[in-house]
Formats: structure tokens, C-alpha cells, sequence
């Protein structure tokens, strides 16, 4: 789960991670009234959105009179902000932070990711911050300081000193970092987090140490330990279909082509989609409807598959473990009943003659497949037919 | 004896008195697994299944013996579990949930290498469909109708594909010595390796198929592995070739978050080290029986 910088700067400077003194406004007025609270001269407005790199697309404006700061807001508030990692379409700007401008004699980028090949929280640290960590590593690879904590004992200050001293800072700023990293990395262990990065973790003409950007992600598993992280949820910021299927506890990704897919577990539904593009087919989503798929939840799926208006053909391909055909068969014959477009179903495994009688019986126009690569075609050429005869 | 498990390991089942595992346990011991006992705490003294209840691992350990379990404990539990069934001294433990936080799984790891190696439990999963040893034993939540009794092991991050693998090969006459499914968590319990070399090991496996997906450094580590200490064919397979980068499809682990973590990239490494590769998931069976024809 993704929030915006606003939030994860909530959320660290409830450890005690220091950050620049801000607040949200919704609306130009607003801005201007938040920037007045704020007291100052020069301030930043920024657009939160669920993207990085906001300042390369505009996205971060500094702002030297209250006049400023309600134009720039107004720019921004509203729209959608197109930026590199966003798509073309970009995300809404609901929200500015409006925040204090600080002066900034150093620039760190300060990292933490749960990293699997060690199966540990990695921590990277590198005096060229303010630049993306790729264009770090590929142009200044040597300056990429890195350790790793032990679980059993969390991250020791030793760790955190050996990475300040090695960004080359005097020794009050040494101190300030090394509270500023093991305080990130306690938000990281106990929020359960995936992703922190400061960038840039920020030192000012007066020693001060900041995190000048913040962006956190969470492990989408352990949120039922965290109400008040997954209560920062912002739906506005995902594909709705996304945002509904979330709610209903499907797994589903809104992709660009016109196959809808309704496959049980994640690796066959990869490889169907595969299939799918082999036979040259384009998948509409990623839709995973999980063990135990209940007829109301087959039902779900396709009202949801269905949402998505490039939708020509339907492919269901099941292959029951915990799952039982018949129940899914049934699920099957309750959603397609009044169906506009072509349905390919494959059943396979648990009760599956039982399953495959039910479509059978349902006496529905609904095309059985036998196995993966006839499944496919099957719906491939379904989609061209419907395409070819509207 | 196949690896893992077989007809006379003595298994446990965690959560045994819920609504998932009393549905599977029920399923495994007619498949023939020698299901001696269960766990729920506060359940301890009753019967269920026609088996003992224990209120603790170890308790159970200690009144039937038993070598393995099969964990169904919902997610905010599990990780407590696993350590449970570390400690209590079982060599083999199945976990089956979905959801479980992965630092938790970070801690289980971390809390196995407490116990020396040759006593240190091995866990399968988590989210995974689990071990079945064909026409011997069945540790998961497979059908267990589509898995002919054969010499070709199964290694597999996703449940369902490993179905698609064991009924495209019983449609060839190709049998499964055993398939285990590791799961499609970021951190899991074991790797790839940790089962290659089992099957390496196995007098009664003679090839592997390893299905893997994007997301993740194992299938490379497994494929530069093979090529250093494997004889025996292996045949590999990648989900997700058609996966868009940094959106997590489905499997907690499966997302394309870093270099190598694309099925293209891993396909190609596979096919360096030497792995006969499926060219697509129509041709798991196809690929095996490729493989085989090799040997004779």
C-alpha cells in the first residue's frame, strides 16, 4: 500500500524523525491560510500524489509571498500530474503540502527495503542525494553506502554511525543523522513497512538534519495490525476497478486489452495471460479469484471484468485445489446468464465432471476448452469474431 | 522413501478443528497420509477426525511421535506457529496461509538458526498448496486425482501451474515422484535450492521441472546452482512474461521490483545454466517428456 509524502511525514515524525514544518490545503484559500499559520518567507508547494518524481514534472513549486503560494496551488490542486512513473494519464492533485523552505547545505539519500535475497532490512545511504538511486548507482555506484540488520537485534547505532561518518559530516551532524536513521528504521520494523526513502534526507547551513521528501510503502499483509496506516488509503489515487476489487478481496490489475480473464491462483493466471498474448490475444486484466471461489464471488468477478468497457471475450480457466468445479460451474452459469460477449470456460481438476456437466446443463452458449492452449485460442478467436461482427 | 514425506510419515495438522483443514484433512487421509494428530489451542483433550486434539506442538509431539505438519493458522498467528512447530522438534513444517506480514516470515528465519542444522525444521510455504508424494502422501491442499506415480519431481512457486505441469504430464504417461510448492511469498520458508538438492539426492526422482515467476533473485540462484551440483535434467518454466513492471500480480512475491526480476531475464539465465526450457505453460508436459527421452 502506497501514501502520500504528507502521510509518511506523519508517520516519521511520530518516531521522531525530524521533518520540515507543513500542512495540507485542499483549495488555493486554503494554501494561502496554511502558509500565513506557518509564518516564514519562502515556502514549497507541493502536490501529493502517489508518484515520485513530482519536481521534474512540475510538481514542487517554491514560493516566496502568500500570492505565490495560492497560484501555485491553484495550478496544481485539481488536475492530474503526469510524471515519469505515472503513465500518461498522470494522478489527481487533490491535496498541497504547503511547507516551510529550508536552506540545504547537504543532500543524502537514505533508503530501507525488506530485501529478499538476504531476507533482511537493507539500509543504503549515499552523500549524492537528491538524485534518483539508479542514476546513483549508475554514475556514482562507489558512493552507495549499505548495511543490514540483524532481525534478532534490530538496527545498533554502530551501524548508523558507520554510515554517517562515511557521508563525510562533522561530528554534530554525524549525530543528528544517526538519530534520524535508527528512528526511520523503527517506523520501517514497526509499521511493517516495505519501502522507506528519504531522498533527500537533508543537512542545513545550521547543522539541522531533515527529511526534506519522504515516501513510504506497506506490506499490503500486514495491515490488519495497522488501522490507522490503512486508514491513509487513497483511493482517488488508484484505477477504481482496482480500488472496488480491493473491497471485495479480489486480486485484480487493470491492463490494456480487450480479453477479460477470470483464472484461480497468480501463477496460472500469469501464464494464461502469457498464453493468451502467444496466440495473439491481448489481455484485458489480471484477476485471481483465489481458493475457495464461491458462486457470489464468481459472480463478483465478472460484474468486475464486465466493468471494463473494451471487454470483447471471457476467459474462465480454472483449475481446482481448494476451489471445487461444480461450485465455480455454478458461479459460472449465474454470471453468464444475459452475457453480451463470448464466454471460454475451462474447468479442470476437483469435481470437474460434475462442474462440467452444470455448464452443460445450463444449455448458456458458453464455449468449453479442454486445456490451456485451446482455452486460448478459443478466446482469441472469440474476441476477433466479436470484433469482426459487432 | 520420497522426499519429504511418505505413507508413513506421522503428520500433524495446525488448525486441524477449523473449516479449511477439517475439509483437507479429511481429503488427505483417504489419499493414505498418516494424519496422527491435531493442534488448536484450547481444543486440547478432544477428537476430531477420529484423531487426538493437543492444545500445544510439543504435547502432540510427545503423544504420537510425529515428524511433520501442515499449518492452516490465519495470518496474525502464523509466524508464532511456525516457530511453535520449530521448536517442538518437527523436521518438516507445511504452511499453507495466505497473508502472512513477510517480516514476520523475516523473523521465522531468522529464529530457525537458533537450533543447530541437522535439528533445524524445514519449512515449505507460506502461500503455497503444499507437498504431495504421488500415490504415497499428500501435506497440502492439491487434487490429488492428477498426479500419476512416476520418477519426475515438481518444484513450484505457484499452486495451480504445478497442477497444469503434473496433468499435462499424466496425459503423457509421465508420472511425479513428488511436487512441493514453495509459495508465492517474497520471503518463504525454502528455496528452489533447498528442494533441488533433495530431489538431486532422490534414487526415485530422475528429472525436475522448477516453476517459477517474476519477481525474486531464487530461480536465478537455483538455475547457477544447478549448473554446479545437479546431474539429473531440469526442466524450467517463468510466469509472467507479459507481467507490466512494479505492479504485484497477485502473489505477494510476484512483482518486478529489480534487475533480473523479469521472466524474460530469468528465462535467458535459465537457458545459460543450462536448464531445458518450457516455451510456454502449454508445454510443461511436452518439455518434460523432451527432457526424458533424453536420458534413455
Amino acid at each position: 500500500m502506497e501514501i502520500h509524502e504528507f502521510q509518511a511525514k506523519e508517520l516519521l515524525g511520530g518516531f521522531g524523525v525530524p521533518v520540515p514544518r507543513g500542512i495540507v490545503a485542499y483549495s488555493p484559500d486554503q494554501a494561502i491560510f496554511v502558509a500565513t499559520e506557518l509564518g516564514g518567507s519562502c515556502w514549497a508547494v507541493k502536490a501529493q500524489l502517489h508518484s515520485g518524481a513530482r519536481g521534474k514534472a512540475g510538481g514542487i513549486k517554491m514560493c516566496r509571498s502568500h500570492h505565490e503560494v495560492g497560484v501555485a496551488a491553484r495550478e496544481l490542486l485539481g488536475k492530474p500530474l503526469v510524471t515519469s512513473q505515472t503513465g500518461p494519464q498522470g494522478k489527481i492533485v487533490q491535496r498541497v503540502y504547503v511547507e516551510i523552505a529550508e536552506a540545504v547545505a547537504r543532500e543524502i539519500y537514505l533508503g530501507f527495503v525488506l530485501d529478499r535475497k538476504i531476507q533482511r532490512i537493507r539500509v543504503i545511504a549515499s552523500a549524492n542525494g537528491g538524485m534518483d538511486i539508479e542514476e546513483i548507482a549508475q554514475g556514482n555506484p562507489e558512493s552507495i553506502l549499505q548495511t543490514q540488520v540483524e532481525p534478532a537485534v534490530g538496527m545498533q547505532p554502530f551501524q548508523a554511525r558507520e554510515l554517517a561518518f562515511g557521508l563525510g559530516l562533522n561530528i554534530t551532524q554525524v549525530s543528528r543523522t544517526v538519530t534520524a536513521i535508527l528512528r526511520s528504521y523503527r517506523a520501517f520494523r514497526d509499521l511493517d513497512a516495505t519501502m522507506i526513502e528519504i531522498n533527500p534526507l537533508v543537512v542545513t547551513p545550521d547543522d539541522r538534519v531533515l527529511a526534506l521528501d519522504a515516501k513510504m510503502t506497506f506490506d499490503d499483509n500486514a495491515l490488519f495490525r495497522h488501522p490507522s496506516v490503512s486508514e491513509m488509503r487513497d483511493p482517488m489515487q488508484e484505477d477504481p476497478r482496482e480500488a472496488q476489487a480491493n473491497q471485495q478481496g479480489l486480486n485484480y490489475i487493470g491492463l490494456e486489452g480487450d480479453i477479460g480473464c477470470i483464472i484461480n491462483g497468480a501463477g496460472l493466471a500469469m501464464a494464461t495471460m502469457d498464453m493468451i498474448k502467444y496466440a495473439g490475444g491481448e489481455p484485458a486484466n489480471f484477476l485471481d479469484v483465489g481458493g475457495g471461489a464461491s458462486p457470489q464471488r464468481v459472480a463478483e468477478a465478472f460484474r468486475l471484468v464486465l466493468s471494463d468497457a473494451n471487454v470483447k471475450a471471457i476467459l474462465v480457466n480454472i483449475f481446482a485445489g481448494i476451489n471445487r468445479c461444480d461450485w465455480v460451474a455454478q458461479g459460472v452459469v449465474q454470471a453468464a446468464a444475459g452475457l453480451k460477449v463470448p464466454l471460454v470456460v475451462r474447468l479442470a481438476g476437483t469435481n470437474v465432471e460434475a462442474g462440467q456437466r452444470i455448464i452443460r446443463e445450463s444449455a448458456l452458449p458458453i464455449i468449453n476448452a479442454t486445456d490451456l492452449a485451446d482455452a486460448a485460442h478459443k478466446v482469441v478467436a472469440a474476441a476477433r469474431g466479436a470484433t469482426a461482427h459487432p | 522413501m520420497s522426499i519429504l514425506i511418505d505413507q508413513n510419515t506421522a503428520v500433524l495438522v495446525q488448525g486441524i478443528t477449523g473449516e479449511k483443514a477439517s475439509f483437507h484433512t479429511r481429503l488427505m487421509m483417504a489419499y493414505g497420509t498418516r494424519v496422527v494428530g491435531g493442534v488448536t489451542p484450547g481444543k486440547g483433550g478432544q477428537r476430531h477426525l477420529e484423531v487426538p486434539v493437543f492444545d500445544t506442538v510439543k504435547d502432540a509431539v510427545r503423544a504420537t511421535g510425529a515428524q511433520a505438519s501442515l499449518a492452516f493458522v490465519p495470518p496474525p498467528y502464523a509466524g508464532d506457529a511456525l516457530m511453535e512447530a520449530a521448536d517442538a522438534g518437527l523436521r518438516l513444517v507445511c504452511i499453507i496461509t495466505d497473508g502472512i506480514p513477510a517480516q514476520d516470515m523475516m523473523r521465522v528465519k531468522r529464529y530457525l538458526l537458533r537450533y543447530p542444522q541437522m535439528d533445524r525444521a524445514m519449512i515449505v510455504g507460506p502461500n503455497c498448496a503444499g507437498i504431495i508424494s504421488a500415490g504415497k502422501a499428500m501435506l497440502g491442499i492439491m487434487p490429488g486425482n492428477i498426479y500419476r506415480r512416476g520418477n519426475v519431481g515438481i518444484v513450484s512457486r505457484s499452486g495451480t501451474l504445478s497442477y497444469e505441469a503434473a496433468a499435462q504430464m499424466q496425459a503423457l504417461g509421465i508420472g511425479v515422484s513428488t511436487s512441493v510448492g514453495i509459495g508465492g511469498d517474497p520471503i518463504n520458508g525454502s528455496s528452489f535450492v533447498d528442494h533441488l538438492a533433495l530431489f538431486e539426492a532422490d534414487p526415485e526422482t530422475a528429472a525436475v521441472i522448477m516453476i517459477g515467476e517474476i519477481g525474486g533473485p531464487q530461480e536465478a540462484d537455483a538455475a547457477a546452482w544447478i549448473r554446479q551440483n545437479m546431474r539429473k535434467p531440469v526442466i524450467g518454466y517463468v510466469a509472467g512474461l507479459t507481467a507490466p513492471k512494479g505492479r504485484r500480480m497477485g502473489h505477494a512475491g510476484a512483482i518486478i521490483s529489480a534487475q533480473g526480476d523479469t521472466a524474460a531475464e530469468k528465462t535467458q539465465i535459465m537457458r545459460e545454466y543450462g536448464l531445458h526450457v518450457a516455451p510456454s505453460a502449454a508445454d510443461l508436459g511436452n518439455a518434460v517428456a523432451k527432457a526424458l527421452s533424453g536420458l534413455r
